[in-house]
């Protein structure tokens, strides 16, 4: 894949809580060839709409355009991408390391360093719990790869914009984010905030 | 509030009725028979029985186009279902209204790979707007009302209903209250326009030098053929149309300019390149009209009026986009548009129509595609509506015809459906019952959906069926001689029936031409009989369509005519 015109994109997205409406989403991004580095969807604020975060990958045109594709769905409410916008995001990761006693001390130092939480040990391992930006997962599971990672499970990132606006429900929004050269303005890999 | 429970069954008659349905066009199967089993007690939807779902599909999609209504399809769960995907991902692409009503197994068999079980909301995801399977009778009026809603508003589209066998036999209540509004939350039809997109579109259109309207299928489907003759006059704009944007203006005014793009006339395409300004009206900048998009109008700042936002800057970058329905933003944007005349640009557009007359048909003895449709012009005064196939008659018939009358002209632009020519006409003279309606097929194509002949014969629609008979998938010959040195393969029908013996066959009058002087006269026979016709024209074996600009290229590399000729 050519390098210049890639691209990683956060998107937000109000959906309603339909059977389906998952398969839905992931079929605009499918056939579009985009990939999904992560997803995560739960429960929104409102009773029958979740919210999704999804980190796609792929060429910078074809994603540029997703958010808009994606409003074209009934079941979305609204899709956003907020990848040049101000936000706040995390991600949660849980790591299981085998690890006898001899090493569980330094283990539990490490912990500490990273404001990590310990949610089991046992004889010959121990896991733990972190969330934070990918960056700082990223570097806890660089240090904890010596010890010997038996199992590595992240959540992808949920993200949201700071302060009071949030994605969904504002009509008004809709003209102004479809602006026709999103993609062109960009170069290289943008938001990887 | 009624406390009458229906069946579902009936909820689904109401609720079609009550949304102004007259016709649906089907065939029964096991899942849906309770709905076929009830259909005789609501007289006002009239049943059409077509031989194959496709042709369902296609004839509801061409009742669409015709009436501007939404066209209602019914299939059966399974094969009945798949049978309806090229017709809806015909209407999909080309943004036509349809509801396609499914029957479905029975809520208990669902998922256990039942007999004629298949995941048809799953399966048409990517070609309809929207889908439904419904669980529950209470919920059928609801999702009717919506599915409708959603077909005809906004960017219309196919929008398809599961229904379990049960659900159809299962009572409810149906409360409906005419007005009332149908809600979709985040459901965005862009009736508000923003004032600054209007604003910067008519600034750019009253500094533009040299500007042309490209009229697509948008300005037919918001009925905004009026707005768009009176901008054009207002700022003497010359119009090209989209292939299917044909139609959305008169062929014989002053201003009309062709269409461009791969198949259309050398004079559009290059008007097009010339201008310093491209208004855009709800066309899709398709890429048979771009082709090369980093080549496509360098010379030219884009406006692009459409209701469809994901459509702004999809394949080229847009100055000035407006978000709306085409009649409305007309309707506020022309009052913004200084009155104008641009004579040197108007004669440099009819210096370029001089110099690439494009649609010159060669001399020759033989019959040739672009003569019957050029005298089936002039014999009808480009009054008839007409359908057509996908391929070279297709192009002919979009080059030759001169279409006087709004919304006259019914083609797969976007799916490029073979085979649509004999059920969209079927759909298209039910919907307009005195309109003349000629049907330009191949005989490739007419093959594809032959056996909805049947159904033309059995309700004596009149429609006149042309065949452009090469004995060819024609285009594939051209594209294989064009583009893969003449290599050939698969591409000659040896094995056509007469077919003036098979329209006798049904009933229907076969009439042949092989010549040039029997013409005018079959032709006006056939328009003048009252009752179907299927006129095989047997025309010259290998023929090219021209101009043309090979996929993917620029009107840098149009060819305009065959060189060897
Ligand atoms: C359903 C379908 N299958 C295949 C094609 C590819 N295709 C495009 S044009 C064409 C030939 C059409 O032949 P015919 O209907 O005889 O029309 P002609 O080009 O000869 O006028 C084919 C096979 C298509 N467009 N649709």
């Amino acid at each position: 894949m050519n390098k210049d015109t890639f691209s990683r994109r956060i998107i937000v997205a109000l959906v309603k809580d339909n059977p389906g409406v998952l398969a839905a989403i992931v079929g605009v991004i499918r056939r579009r060839g985009i990939n999904i580095a992560s997803l995560a969807v739960g429960h929104s604020e409102k009773n029958q709409f979740s919210r999704m975060t999804f980190v796609v990958e792929g060429q910078e045109k074809s994603v540029a355009n997703i958010s808009s594709q994606l409003n074209k769905l009934i079941d979305v409410v609204e899709a956003s991408d907020i990848s040049d916008k101000n936000i706040v995001w995390r991600e949660l990761a849980l790591i299981k390391v085998s690890c006898n006693q001899s090493k569980r001390v330094e283990l539990l130092e490490l912990s500490k360093i990273f404001r990590v939480n310990v949610i089991d040990v046992g004889l010959n391992n121990i896991t733990f719990e972190i969330s934070g930006s990918d960056s700082k997962i990223d570097a806890f599971v660089e240090l904890l790869e010596e010890f010997g990672i038996e199992e590595l499970m992240r959540t992808g990132r949920i993200a949201t914009l700071r302060g009071a606006t949030k994605v969904g429900m504002k009509e008004g929004e809709f003209n102004s984010k479809h602006n026709s050269d999103i993609y062109l303005s960009k170069e290289g890999e943008t938001g990887s905030v | 509030m009624s406390e009458n429970l229906y069946k579902g069954s009936e909820i689904v008659c109401q609720a079609l009725i009550n949304e102004g349905v007259e016709v649906a066009f089907g065939i029964p199967g096991g899942a849906i028979l309770p709905l076929y089993g009830t259909l005789n007690k609501y007289p006002e939807i009239k049943h059409i029985l077509t031989r194959h779902e496709q042709g369902a599909s296609h004839a509801a999609d061409g009742y669409a186009r015709t009436t501007g209504k939404v066209g209602v399809a019914f299939a059966t769960s399974g094969p009945g279902s798949t049978n309806l995907i090229t017709g809806l991902a015909t209407a999909m692409m080309d943004s036509v209204p349809i509801v396609a009503i499914t029957g479905q197994v029975g809520r208990a068999a669902i998922g256990t790979d039942a007999f004629q079980e298949t995941d048809i909301t799953g399966a048409t995801l990517p070609v309809t707007k929207h889908n439904y399977l419904v669980m529950n009778a209470k919920d059928i009026g609801k999702t009717i009302h919506e599915a409708f809603y959603i077909a005809r508003t906004g960017r219309p589209g196919p929008v398809l209903i599961d229904i379990p066998k049960d659900v159809f036999d299962e009572m409810s209540i149906y409360d409906y209250k005419k007005d009332s509004k149908v809600e979709i939350l985040g459901y965005n039809t862009f009736e508000k326009i923003d004032e600054s997109q209007l604003q910067d579109a008519a600034k750019l259109i009253n500094n533009s030098k040299k500007p042309v309207i490209l009229a697509g299928h948008g300005v037919i489907i918001s009925k905004a053929q009026t707005k768009l003759l009176e901008l054009a006059e207002k700022a003497q704009i010359p119009v090209v149309t989209t292939l299917l944007g044909i139609s959305s203006f008169p062929e014989d005014h002053i201003l009309f300019t062709g269409f461009p793009g791969m198949h259309g006339m050398a004079y559009a395409s290059i008007t097009l390149d010339e201008a310093d300004l491209i208004i855009g009206i709800g066309s899709r900048f398709d890429d048979r009209i771009v082709g090369n998009a980093k080549r496509f109008g360098i010379n030219s700042k884009k406006i692009h009026i459409d209701i469809d936002p994901a459509e702004i800057g999809k394949t080229i970058k847009i100055d000035a986009p407006i978000i709306g329905d085409v009649d409305t933003v007309l309707r506020l944007l022309n009052p913004k548009i200084n009155t104008k005349t641009h004579p040197q640009w108007l004669k440099r557009v009819e210096h370029i129509k001089s110099e690439h007359p494009s649609l010159l048909i060669p001399e020759t003895d033989r019959l040739l595609g672009q003569q019957v449709i050029k005298t089936l012009s002039d014999i009808t005064k480009g009054q008839a509506i007409i359908c057509t196939g996908v391929g070279q008659h297709q192009m002919w018939t979009a080059q030759h015809y001169k279409f006087i009358n709004s919304n006259s002209w019914l083609s797969s632009g976007g799916l490029g459906t073979m085979g649509y020519e004999i059920p969209s006409a079927i759909g298209a003279q039910i919907g307009a019952p005195d309109k003349t309606i000629w049907s330009i097929c191949g005989d490739g194509g007419f093959q594809m959906t032959i056996g909805e002949l049947a159904t033309v014969a059995e309700n004596k629609l009149p429609i006149k069926y042309a065949i452009l008979n090469n004995n060819h998938l024609g285009m594939i010959t051209q594209w294989q001689d064009m583009f893969y040195d003449g290599e050939r393969n698969s591409e000659t029908y040896t094995g056509n029936p007469d077919f003036v013996k098979l329209a006798e066959a049904y009933g229907i009058k076969g009439m042949r031409v092989k010549d040039q002087n029997e013409l005018s006269k079959a032709i006006i026979e056939a328009n003048n009989h009252n009752g179907p016709v299927i006129i095989d024209f047997v025309i010259e074996k290998v023929d090219y369509v021209y101009p043309m600009i090979p996929a993917g290229q620029s009107v840098d590399q149009l060819i305009e005519e065959n060189k060897s000729k």
